[in-house]
């Protein structure tokens, strides 16, 4: 997937959300609702448009302490209103690694 | 193995206060990230998909036993009990946190170990041949010349902030294992005519978006002037190095756009003009390095030892010792390849585990001595032919003595879009489903020398485009892609590969390369005839037909 | 923005003068390169101290006839990753002799102050006061360098050798 740390202009076409990594131990966060960050994609603020994804990823970027490398990231939204990352750059960062770690012999 | 003594630590030590302190100002708000970043990437901090990545510098692919200890015990304390080594003989920590690297550092420093310049925009880990010292035929170990070099280029106050990152390569042997074509700055140690070391350098080479076999600058530079010439190539680059683009800000740009004339005569002003006194070598700044490097007090063994005559009934042991054990300079020595590429295992990685299991082994069978090579496995220099048997039970015991040195299944490739946050796809998977397809070893041997090289995008940190068979990983309508290329070469025949035909899906990549394989069964002169002979020989048509016929 | 030079927060006895703007007769002043290129020779020669910024995506060389008359020559940091100004610098002090003040501006910050000292700068003009006031403790993170500037500083490969004779002599 091209980095979206590339990403230039922001054109929001799916439900999308805003994510990073948190500063002091790099996992990976999410923007929430309440101007917050949670480690969970479940609390994570959707944004439709693009207006709302600028402002929202504004907001983020405005954190400089607390978090770093904010961008805009596309989700699907389930039947049953459950989030899920929107593609596997994205289902990599919430699921972790496609492949197992290394174990011992 | 260079011993740092107490000058060598005092900065290792004054660098790693100084980053305590800059992470300090960072989580206090003090320094903005747009201030930060350069300062970790300096460190060798990069910030990937899930977490921070912490790539530690292991000079000229030299390590301790209690430097690879130490290595183990960063894996358990501070990461998740595993590191990753580099194709330019580096290691690599996926899940560190920023706030404990300060302590990290300062345990590494305690035996010698730093991250310093191992990313940004200044001059890399001075890569070498991890046969230095002990390959047979080699005109003079070249990590005295690296040693020189990383001291040269450690925060240099001048070079620190260059248009872009630079990275050097250094051999000393006819066959090139260091790959010094397609380095910023590649040096080929040989001597004149009149028995003087010196060096054939060349200026251009870089893999990445848009790749160069490197050009001569100057076929012959004395090893007295090696620091003072270098000086003059990286002010050349710093003051006229593009910043407006980050993608033509390699020095390889520079020397494309100006030609290798115009270029070299830049180079030759500026070092006219230099006032080189301090910067020349004389013969006891050479040998003052020169013996901070210890050997090992070889001792006087035989050519065929009793346990090896013993052994060779062992059909395991036999296939493993013509596959990993290479000839050492020293009668009844030899070097033996620990390969990091299990079957269904990802290329490169090392457990705590092995870490200190193998760090024992160098102990007991090697001098304490380990090496980094930039096919991503390790090596023990020095281990006696008579314990050759007997350390061949316990690395098969640790799982690093795959045959498969060299072979179809000792792939090369970068961590991907696994971990990497700059990649369009994944390349461990990839390895890995390949390692499965030719996980037979009599097959593997049939085959013979086969480098498969894996990057997940294009900045090519695994080095595709000098694969005998390259694996490009790129995105078409968010899904993964791989366009496969053959025929390039890392070494003194240093080329990049063609590509096949157009990119194929994730799912088909394996397919695909077991195509090309087959074709060259099939169209290969003779048994012996390599791939990429065979690829030289024909071109890519016979493959492309054959490959995309029912594609 | 505060001025550092020896070591502490001074004022800056430079006037920045634009481009537009009258030059002073007297006074000591700081004019950009192409203006003072334009008329090199008289402003060389003015009564008060002259001081130039120059560029730092030009070749100071067309600045060397003048250099024993400029009280001061500013070298820009447009971002601290950008480091040209390091190499222009060592060029000046170096290979032609600058004994003048050599200024630092831009985006100066605390984490570059050791590597601008040993490329020759003596004067800086620091973005924050907070740096400006860690100056001095900043410059006394490294007592190692491995590589020989113009500044005077020992390097380690010298050290080591001195201590070499100095044991060999002791015997």
């Amino acid at each position: 997937m091209t980095s979206p740390l590339e990403q230039k202009k922001i054109k929001v076409t799916r439900p999308s959300v805003v994510t990073a990594n948190r500063t002091w131990d790099g996992i990976v966060i999410y923007r929430t609702a309440s101007k917050g960050w949670s480690a969970d994609l479940s609390d994570a603020a959707i944004v439709r448009t693009s207006d709302d994804a600028r402002a929202l990823l504004a907001e983020a970027i405005a954190d400089d302490v607390g978090a770093i490398g904010a961008y805009i990231a596309p989700v699907d939204i389930g039947s049953s209103g459950e989030i899920e990352p929107g593609n596997l750059r994205e289902h990599i960062r919430s699921e972790g690694l496609t492949i197992g770690l290394p174990v011992p012999a | 193995m260079y011993a740092y003594d107490e000058i060598d630590r005092t900065l290792i030590n004054e660098r790693v206060s100084e980053f305590r302190d800059q992470v300090k100002r960072r989580l206090s708000g003090e320094l903005t990230e747009d201030e930060f970043k350069m300062l970790r990437l300096q460190n060798g901090v990069y910030l990937q998909l899930h977490a921070y990545m912490f790539r530690v510098a292991i000079p000229y692919g030299t390590l301790s036993s209690n430097q690879l200890r130490r290595l183990a015990h960063v894996a358990r304390r501070y990461d998740r009990g595993y590191g990753h080594f580099t194709t330019r003989q580096n290691i690599q920590f996926n899940w560190i946190k920023l706030a404990e690297l300060p302590d990290a550092l300062a345990d590494l420093a305690e035996v010698g170990i730093h991250a310093m310049q191992t990313s940004g925009n200044n001059t890399r880990n001075v890569t070498s041949d991890q046969w230095a010292g002990v390959a047979p035929g080699e005109i003079e170990d070249p990590r005295i010349w690296s040693e020189l070099l990383r001291q040269y280029t450690t925060l240099h106050p001048e070079f620190s902030f260059l248009p872009r990152k630079f990275k050097f390569a250094i051999t000393a042997s006819a066959h090139d294992r260091a790959a010094i074509k397609v380095h910023d700055i590649g040096l080929r140690l040989h001597k004149n005519a009149e028995g003087e070391t010196g060096f054939e350098v060349l200026v251009g080479g870089g893999l990445g978006r848009t790749p160069f076999i490197g050009k001569t600058i100057r076929p012959y530079v004395a090893g007295r002037d090696l620091l003072s010439y270098v000086e003059a190539i990286l002010r050349v680059y710093n003051q006229y190095g593009r910043r407006d683009n980050i993608y033509k800000a390699r020095i390889k740009i520079l020397v494309h756009e100006l030609g290798i004339e115009k270029f070299a005569k830049e180079v030759e002003d500026e070092w006219q003009q230099m006032d080189k006194s301090d910067l020349t070598l004389d013969h006891a700044m050479v040998e003052e390095i020169r013996s901070r490097f210890s050997y090992p007090a070889y001792e006087k063994l035989p050519h065929m030892p009793d346990e090896l005559k013993k052994a060779a009934h062992d059909s395991q042991f036999e296939a493993w010792r013509k596959n990993s054990v290479a000839p050492h300079k020293v009668t009844g020595y030899s070097i033996v390849t620990l390969s990091l590429k299990p079957i269904g295992g990802p290329p490169g990685d090392a457990t705590a585990d092995q870490m200190d299991a193998i760090a024992d082994l160098a102990d007991k069978y090697s001098f304490g001595e380990i090496r980094v090579g930039h096919e991503q496995n390790l090596a023990l220099p020095h281990v006696a032919k008579r314990d050759l048997p007997v350390l061949w039970k316990a690395l098969d015991k640790i799982g690093v003595a795959t045959p498969n040195v060299n072979l179809v299944t000792d792939i090369i490739a970068c961590p991907g879009l696994d971990y990497c946050s700059l990649a369009n796809a994944r390349s461990i998977p990839i390895a890995q489903e390949l390692t499965h397809r030719f996980a037979n070893h009599d097959t593997a041997n049939m085959i013979g020398r086969l480098h498969i090289n894996i990057s997940g995008c294009i900045n090519a940190c695994g080095h595709h485009h000098v694969g005998h068979i390259g694996i490009l990983g790129v995105e078409k309508n968010g899904e993964e892609f791989y366009q496969i290329t053959i025929g390039g070469r890392a070494d003194e025949h240093a080329e990049v590969g063609t590509l096949v035909g157009p990119a194929v899906p994730y799912a088909d990549v394996a397919d695909v390369v077991e195509d090309i394989v087959e074709a060259y069964l099939a169209l290969r002169a003779r048994p012996d005839e390599l791939f990429v002979d065979t690829v030289k020989r024909l071109g890519v048509e016979p493959f492309r037909e054959r490959v995309y016929a029912t594609r | 923005m505060p001025l550092v030079k020896n070591g502490k927060v001074s004022g800056d006895a430079f006037v920045h003068v634009a481009d537009d703007a009258e030059i002073p007769t007297d006074g000591a002043v700081l004019i950009s390169a192409a203006r003072f290129l334009a008329d090199a020779e008289a402003l060389s020669r003015r009564l008060g101290k002259t001081g130039v910024i120059w560029p730092n995506n030009r070749d100071v060389d067309d600045l060397v006839p003048y250099l024993d008359r400029l009280a001061v020559v500013a070298l820009v940091f447009p971002t601290f990753r950008d480091g040209r100004a390091y190499s222009q610098a060592r060029l000046l002090r170096e290979r032609y002799h600058y004994r003048g003040e050599l200024r630092a501006t831009g985006q100066v910050l605390r984490d570059q102050f050791v590597f601008m000292l040993r490329a020759g700068f003596d004067a800086f003009e620091v973005k924050k006061d907070s740096d400006a006031e860690a100056f001095v403790s900043t410059v006394k993170r490294y007592s190692v360098f491995y590589q020989p500037t113009g500044d005077g500083r020992v390097t380690a490969l010298h050290r080591r050798m001195q201590q070499r004779h100095s044991e060999s002599a002791a015997q």
